[in-house]
């Protein structure tokens, strides 16, 4: 049984850090695209067009990955977690169902005639299509969403006798007070994913002294999306995400923020620090008194309270994990703000094509939102432990009883190598199409 | 309430089988027949804007049987726990060998994604008709062993294949000759139908060629569905009693036969389109007649002890099938215009975009 739930999990985690992989720059670069080209048809300058025909080539091999790798997480809720399935799936089936029947057609439909139909459409259908295309990918992200809120935050349900959660109340699913922080957040955050690709990929043209006009235009474009998404990302839906927890998972946002003690007369924030599970203190730690409590209440004085207060056994399975998990996040958050800021100061006195040293760190830095976007989710996900449903089901009655350890850790292993193998290949192919870089057409 | 999702689940999974199957079709013309690169190309552009779009119809019609029947979902899903995981790897052998093929300009590379799209798409025509079968022969839910349920009554497991390869052998795997039939019978079907797109969508040199091939395949069709009707009562005990009872249902037989019929004057239709709609017919009507004679089971029990699946009781509650009823109406309303614009903007034949190709 341990091992049978050890497999589950590890597979599900695998697969799905896999698969945000992919969507989070599908979501983001669609707005983008989308601006490049509502610009080409507001100017009437062919490089807009050009531009937005270039990433969409590199968005249409991003999406098919993110597509391969999403129906195996469909899929594994039935073969993986059968049991959670046919407790909650009258409920969670809703939102799941919903986004593919109302996002994934918009999206794979439109995003056919956005490739191959520029010329069989005219430039203001082509807008559209592309336009549709980033409406699909968003309220995809919108309805996987609205099922994670409710398993974080169970709202509009009932429970029978057999232990089956049954729907009462449907609109509920969408005005979950989890929902609508964690969605905007989180879109912002895949805004930034692609903000610094656009951005790294122009930089990289600028350094390489090849195709310069792309290259400035990629540079300021992502630049510009990039500071006003990192300083969204942070404040405010960083904070309404983070007050979320607290209101309704105290005991997960003590563990994400280190706190094992209840402080008298207000917390101190941790910047540093590595937990000690077993003495149940922090290590090493570098912190600011008080500071917490103002964050996150308003008042410097207020208590907010440790682990220690709560029942073991409801304390989040992997509490270092979700701690330096959340760290990472919101660290990387604030490095990203202060990149950016600094980028678009030079930007504003002209000189940033010309900072070597910008250059070179927005490349650098190109994988860091890939990383706080999964450190974003390993604390979602972490500090959801050990439930399922939070408060309600427990993540070890969720799993397939009939479906033996063996069998999970051959399909695990298969999809590791697999994936390996795509990752690879996406990055030659893509790499190929950006070394290459934009064509451009006659006008 | 269940009548009407379980209604739409049949027409969902048949337009899929209509759908994906003509891309499967093609990957397996495109293995076995398509010999130069023009063919091949010809081949990838009549399936190259639409097969996404015809994959979603699975992901869809998984999403609505999820919240619908959240246990058929649950026990389906977890019993055929491998050939379900294989399935997801072939779709994704699939989706990589069409879109990466013209990424990079290799023999080599050339080479293993035709291979890896062309292998993919002939074991998932194989293992769609493996399935249906495993759906008629039913399962031994509960996992009763000696007159006891060792899991929940809907619950079972079943391994790929067991030695003997017999489906009413004591422990059944998911491979036995029955489904094994099933299975060449959905390959074949598949071939004529994915040949009949590409005859539809393209002006290749292949057209004749696929038209002879489609008219001989058509016999071993017609030879195959014989021997499966007929053995129908050996796997099913009582194969014929809903059109006893309810003989309106005669209808989908009937559909099938006019598309196997059809097919067989496939040399001499004066519009190209046409062998595609009797290929489908056959599909449409293949599926629903298989499911009908074993209604309202929609997963037979092989043991005495457990009741089988039916509609009513893996079903989810009234108020959630209910509202779920208002979105799916507008959804599927979305989803038919969207499918007729983009045959619309591709109407014709398709010889001439530039699918793949950077
Ligand atoms: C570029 C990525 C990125 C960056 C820089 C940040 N976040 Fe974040 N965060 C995410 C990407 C993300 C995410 C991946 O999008 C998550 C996972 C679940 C979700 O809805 O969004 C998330 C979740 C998440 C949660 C957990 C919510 C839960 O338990 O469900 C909190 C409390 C925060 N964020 C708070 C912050 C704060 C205070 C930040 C300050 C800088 C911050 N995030 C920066
Ligand atoms: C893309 C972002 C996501 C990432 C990176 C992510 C990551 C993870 C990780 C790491 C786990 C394992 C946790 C553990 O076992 O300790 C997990 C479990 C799980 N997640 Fe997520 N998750 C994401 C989004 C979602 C969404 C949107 C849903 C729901 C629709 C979801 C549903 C689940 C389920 C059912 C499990 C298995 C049960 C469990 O271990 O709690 N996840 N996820
Ligand atoms: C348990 C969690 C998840 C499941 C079951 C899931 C399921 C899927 C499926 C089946 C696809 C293929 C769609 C197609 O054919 O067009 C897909 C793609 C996609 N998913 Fe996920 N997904 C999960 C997590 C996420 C998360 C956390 C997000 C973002 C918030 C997300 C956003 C998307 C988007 C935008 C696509 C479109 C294809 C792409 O962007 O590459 N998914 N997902």
């Amino acid at each position: 049984m341990e091992d049978m739930l050890f497999y589950d999990r590890m597979q599900f985690a695998f697969t799905i850090t896999f698969h945000y992989l992919f969507p989070q720059l599908t979501m983001g670069l669609s707005l983008l695209i989308v601006v490049f080209k509502g610009q080409y048809l507001y100017t009437k300058d062919n490089r807009y067009n050009d531009a937005a025909k270039f990433w969409m080539k590199i968005f249409s091999i991003n999406f098919v990955m993110g597509v391969v790798t999403g129906i195996p997480l469909e899929f594994q809720f039935g073969t993986n977690w059968a049991k959670f399935s046919e407790l909650t799936g009258g409920i969670i089936g809703q939102t799941l169902a919903m986004e593919g029947m109302f996002s994934f057609f918009l999206e794979s439909s439109f995003l056919g005639l956005f490739l191959f139909g520029e010329k069989l459409l005219g430039q203001k259908l082509h807008f559209l299509t592309g336009f549709l295309v980033f409406l699909g990918s968003w309220a995809s992200g919108l309805l996987i969403i609205a099922t994670h809120s409710w398993m974080q935050y169970p709202v509009g349900y009932e429970i029978l006798e057999n232990g089956k959660f049954v729907l009462n109340n449907f609109s509920a699913l969408f005005s979950n007070p989890w929902l609508w922080p964690s969605y905007i957040h989180n879109q912002l955050a895949s805004v930034v994913t692609a903000s610094f690709v656009v951005g790294g990929v122009g930089a990289f043209y600028l350094l390489n002294n090849q195709h310069s006009k792309f290259g400035k235009l990629f540079l300021k474009t992502g630049v510009i999306t990039g500071l006003i998404s990192s300083l969204l990302v942070a404040f405010p839906t960083g904070d309404w995400t983070a007050k979320n927890v607290v209101k309704y998972q105290p005991i997960t946002f003590a563990a994400m923020e280190g706190i094992f003690e209840t402080e008298d007369g207000g917390s101190e924030i941790i910047i540093i620090g590595q937990p000690d599970i077993q003495n149940k203190k922090l290590d090493n730690k570098i912190a600011i008194p008080n500071i917490l409590s103002f964050l996150t209440y308003q008042n410097w004085n207020r208590e907010i309270k440790g682990l220690n207060e709560f029942d073991e056994k409801n304390h989040p399975t992997n509490i270092s994990g979700l701690y330096y998990a959340y760290h990472i996040m919101v660290g990387l958050g604030t490095i990203f703000i202060a990149l950016m800021g600094f980028a678009m100061l030079q930007l504003l006195r002209k000189k940033l094509y010309k900072t070597k040293l910008i250059l070179w760190a927005i490349i650098f830095m190109i994988p860091f939102p890939y990383i706080a976007n999964t450190a974003g989710w390993y604390t979602a996900e972490l500090g959801r432990q050990p439930w399922l449903v939070y408060n309600l089901l427990r993540t070890a009655d969720g799993i397939s009883p009939t479906v033996s350890s063996g069998n999970t850790l051959f399909t695990l292993l298969g999809f590791i190598g697999l994936y390996l193998l795509l990752g690879l290949l996406f990055l030659i192919v893509i790499g190929k199409i950006i070394y290459k870089g934009p064509h451009i057409e006659k006008q | 309430m269940e009548i009407f999702w379980y209604i739409i689940v049949v027409v969902m999974l048949a337009v899929y089988m209509i759908l994906d199957g003509y891309d499967f079709g093609a990957g397996i013309v495109h293995l076995f027949i398509a010999k130069t690169e023009k063919e091949k190309k010809a081949i990838r552009n009549a399936i190259g804007p639409f097969w996404d779009a015809n994959e979603v119809w699975l992901i869809a019609v998984g999403g609505v049987l999820f919240f619908a029947f959240p246990t058929l979902y649950a026990a389906s899903f977890s019993g055929f726990y491998l050939p379900l995981i294989m399935i997801l790897w072939l779709l994704i052998f699939r989706a990589i060998g069409l879109e990466l093929r013209g990424q990079i300009h290799n023999l080599i590379w050339e080479s293993i994604w035709d291979k890896a799209f062309g292998i993919a798409s002939l074991l998932l025509a194989l293992f769609f008709g493996i399935a249906l079968g495993n759906i008629v022969r039913g399962v031994n839910l509960g996992m009763v062993e000696n007159g006891v349920s060792t899991q929940e009554a809907h619950f079972f497991f079943l391994p790929l294949w067991n030695p003997s390869f017999s489906p009413y052998a004591e422990h059944l795997g998911i491979i036995d000759w029955f489904t094994v039939l099933l299975g060449i019978i959905g390959v074949i079907s598949l071939t004529i139908h994915g040949a009949n797109w590409i005859i539809f969508k393209t002006d290749s040199t292949l057209n004749k060629l696929l038209k002879s091939i489609i008219f001989k395949l058509n016999f071993v069709l017609v030879a195959l569905v014989i021997i499966s009707v007929s053995i129908w009562h050996i796997i099913n005990p009582k194969p014929f009693h809903n059109f006893i009872d309810h003989p309106w249902i005669w209808i989908f037989p009937f559909i099938t036969f006019t598309g196997l019929l059809g097919l067989f004057k496939v040399k001499s239709f004066r519009k190209d389109g046409y062998g595609f709609i009797f290929s489908s017919l056959f599909l449409f009507g293949g599926f629903t007649t298989t499911v009908a004679s074993i209604f309202p089971n929609i997963l037979p029990s092989t043991n005495a002890v457990n009741p089988s699946l039916t509609v009513y009781n893996v079903a989810a509650d009234q108020y959630g099938l209910s509202v779920g009823a208002k979105w799916f109406i507008i959804s599927a309303v979305l989803v038919v215009v969207y499918t007729i614009i983009i045959h619309k903007v591709f109407k014709g034949k398709m010889d001439n975009i530039k699918y793949g190709e950077h």
